[in-house]
């Protein structure tokens, strides 16, 4: 069962960028926080857009519903460019494509009624204020709030509540796109569970595209059917996301799956990625993961990647996934396994000689998972073993 | 394990407009040397206010019963000098946002030994090896260097390592973590939960993890207490806990994760939301939300009791324990 299968409407196209590129200014200089992305999202189908703090997520999302005007590309709302949002009064041909923010504690205004706040939608679109109401009341239950709900202030709700309530005022406008910035992050467990559920169901009943930015991996691959995962600026891989989740090709995309910590009680750290994503003022020369990347080769750091299609993705890593054409690819997989042992800094040794079960979960998705058996007792962790000593540690072991 | 940290009985009460109202209501919980206890429960279930009243850090006019002995010092019972004789140098914590802990406009020198030289009496170059020396501990890298820079210099997850740092350079015995990575990206997280760990067993460190992630929880920490409205809902061994929940409430925060084993399957949410402090129900306080409530369970507050057929200590706030025999 793949994710396309279950979402028939793929074939139709409600937001594309183009070689979509954004710049900002910072002392002056020129930073590049997107660098030719190309995207297609379709109705009724949700990408999840994954990534580490500073790789450009929310840039794209912004740009993506003109808030951020483009240094290069296109992005283009059912067949018509998106201007960036000036002084002037957005057109109303763009009002389909709506976005919901981060934080419901500051997108929402708190002095306005929550049932004004959702009319707004209905207004601009023609509507009239009794118009807007009524719609407003049928918003609310369609959230799953009371239609009392539009008499109360947002500070009288909580965050799940209110992040329903904004996500009702951007249905008011009737929209078939919708950008979420990281909509859940800022929210309980519970509450993200039911936020998640309602952006899903919307989605699939309206046949509304969503492009959901999260840096929660384990949300995205609960809800979206396709996967894209950013690294400064480029997306390096992007599929269908059992695929990509089952098995990651671009190294990155594999230590982030291997970051997630499982709620299994096997007491498992999560894999490490040392390093942090760099300036963007400065990127790295060629693959731009190449100085954090535990494949990485010595071209690595001289050749610009491009997306090949590989096992069913497409993928921007030519170690592993190399151009038509070119050298034959590195060890995927198999007993050699490079990059799951080095992703806990252990690049010259091998796993056994160090804290067997701590510092190394089993190698990201490789082998293929097979049937997992979560509610049966693991082990427990074993307590540190008698090897490992500060010197060890000095030696490269146990890296923290 | 002998217990470092004993709490027995904590009440909590905050005034509110309707009275004092109990955010955390009769807590116990023992924290072993070296080692790492979990506080799960979603927010408003009084994990934090469990963890401020450790360090006398309770909002005017809160009131607080029971007791938290550390090796049998009363931290409850301190004030004054000798509470600050304790604070940052036998109990330390880091809180969830490294960029509000962090004072902005001092160097990273000066926050990591002002405390020290106080706590400890060294001289200032004794501190500036140490304070090198940790950073070196938390992977900053060129940690001479960084101790002159300010905490705008540097990413969030290094600004959570520096926070770290901080709370441990007067080497104190518990440390109290209140949400440590709950703003950080995963890859960072995982950094920084393998640090906590290391220092664990590096330096006899004991940890309260407080956190509503319970993946977080399944790597770091040893046995969890999971908290519903202030009060104790389960307690026990982590594996235990997460693979055979018995309460209702851990089993509905179990559910609503996204499981990568459960395939695209619709998350499962806990129905209703966690009642606020002045609106805590009569009873069980989860029975509003509990798929399994009973008649009883409105009328008689649970207590925590040890869980029929554990082998080892399980606490459990449940009579009817509708989940003993899936377990």
């Amino acid at each position: 069962m793949t994710a396309s299968q279950e979402n028939p409407v793929r074939s139709d196209p409600v937001l594309a960028l183009s070689a979509a590129a954004v710049e900002y200014r910072r002392h002056g200089q020129r930073v590049r926080a997107l660098d030719g992305v190309d995207l297609t999202l379709s109705r009724g189908e949700i990408i999840g857009l994954v990534g580490e703090s500073g790789c450009g997520k929310s840039t794209l999302a912004r740009a993506a519903v003109g808030l951020v005007p483009l240094a290069g590309g296109t992005v283009t709302f059912e067949g018509q460019p998106v201007a960036p949002l000036g002084l002037r009064r957005r057109p109303g041909r763009l009002r389909g494509l709506q976005m919901v923010f981060q934080d419901p504690y500051e997108s929402l205004n708190p002095r306005r009624k929550v049932g004004d706040l959702i009319a707004d939608g209905v207004v601009l679109g023609g509507g009239s204020r009794a118009d807007g109401r009524a719609r407003a009341a049928e918003l609310l239950a369609r959230v799953g709030l009371p239609a009392t709900a539009a008499d109360g202030y947002p500070h009288e709700y909580s965050g799940g509540q209110r992040q329903r309530i904004a996500i009702a005022r951007t249905l008011a406008a009737g929209p078939s796109c919708l950008i979420a910035d990281e909509p859940i992050s800022a929210l309980d467990a519970s509450a993200q569970a039911q936020v998640a559920n309602l952006l899903t169901v919307l989605v699939r009943e309206e046949g509304i595209g969503l492009l959901l930015v999260s840096h929660d991996l384990s949300v995205v691959r609960q809800v979206a059917d396709r996967v894209a995962v950013m690294y400064l600026g480029r997306i390096v891989e992007i599929g269908d996301t059992a695929t990509v989740w089952s098995n990651p090709v671009h190294p990155y995309t594999e230590a982030l799956v291997a970051a997630i910590p499982r709620a299994d009680g096997a007491g498992v750290l999560p894999a490490d990625l040392p390093g942090d994503v760099p300036d963007p003022a400065s990127p790295p020369s060629g693959c731009r993961f190449h100085p954090r990347c535990p494949v990485a080769r010595d071209d690595c750091a001289v050749t610009e990647q491009q997306l090949v299609t590989v096992s069913g993705r497409q993928v921007a890593c030519h170690v592993r996934a190399p151009l038509p054409g070119g050298p034959a690819p590195a060890a995927h997989g198999g007993s050699a396994a490079p990059g799951a042992a080095s992703l806990c800094g252990l690049s010259t040794r091998t796993s056994s000689t160090c804290c067997p079960a701590r510092c190394c979960p089993p190698a990201p998705s490789r082998p293929p998972p097979t049937a997992p058996s979560p509610r049966s007792p693991p082990p427990r962790r074993p307590a540190c073993p008698t090897s490992w000593s500060p010197t060890s540690r000095a030696a490269g072991c146990c890296p923290g | 394990m002998s217990a470092l940290l004993e709490v027995e009985n904590l009440t909590v009460a905050l005034p509110t407009r309707a009275g004092y109202r109990n955010a955390v209501d009769d807590l116990s919980l023992t924290v072993g040397l070296g080692e790492v206890v979990g506080i799960a429960g979603e927010s408003g279930s009084g994990k934090t206010m469990t963890a401020l009243s450790l360090f006398g850090l309770l909002p005017n006019g809160a009131r607080v019963t029971g007791s938290a002995r550390l090796d049998g010092t009363d931290l409850l019972a301190l004030r004054g000098r000798r509470l600050r004789d304790v604070r940052g140098r036998q109990v330390a914590m880091v809180s969830q946002d490294p960029s509000a802990s962090l004072h902005p406009i001092l160097t990273i020198g000066t926050q990591l030994t002002e405390h020290m030289r106080h706590h400890l009496g060294v001289s200032k170059s004794e501190a500036a090896t140490r304070a090198a020396a940790l950073l070196d501990t938390v992977r900053i890298p060129d940690p001479e260097q960084a101790l002159g820079a300010y905490p705008g210099q540097f990413s969030g997850g290094m600004r959570q390592r520096i926070a770290i740092a901080v709370a441990l350079a007067a080497e104190p015995r518990l440390l109290v973590a209140d949400e440590p990575t709950t703003a950080l990206d995963v890859t960072v997280q995982a950094g920084i939960l393998r640090l906590l760990d290391r220092l664990c067993r590096e330096r006899d460190l004991s940890v309260i993890v407080i956190t509503h992630d319970l993946g977080v929880m399944s790597a770091l920490a040893r046995r969890v207490y999971v908290m519903y409205a202030g009060r104790l809902a389960e307690a026990g061994d982590t594996s235990r806990l997460l693979t055979r929940p018995r309460h209702p409430y851990t089993r509905g925060l179990l559910d609503a994760l996204p499981h990568p084993e459960a395939g695209q399957a619709a998350l499962v949410p806990i129905g209703g939301t966690p009642p606020s402090l002045g609106a805590v129900p009569g009873g069980c306080p989860f029975h509003p939300r509990c798929a399994y409530a009973e008649a009883s369970c409105q009328e008689t507050r649970p207590a925590a009791v040890q869980a029929s057929g554990e082998t080892g200590p399980h606490l459990l706030a449940c009579p009817p324990d509708p989940l003993r025999e899936l377990s």
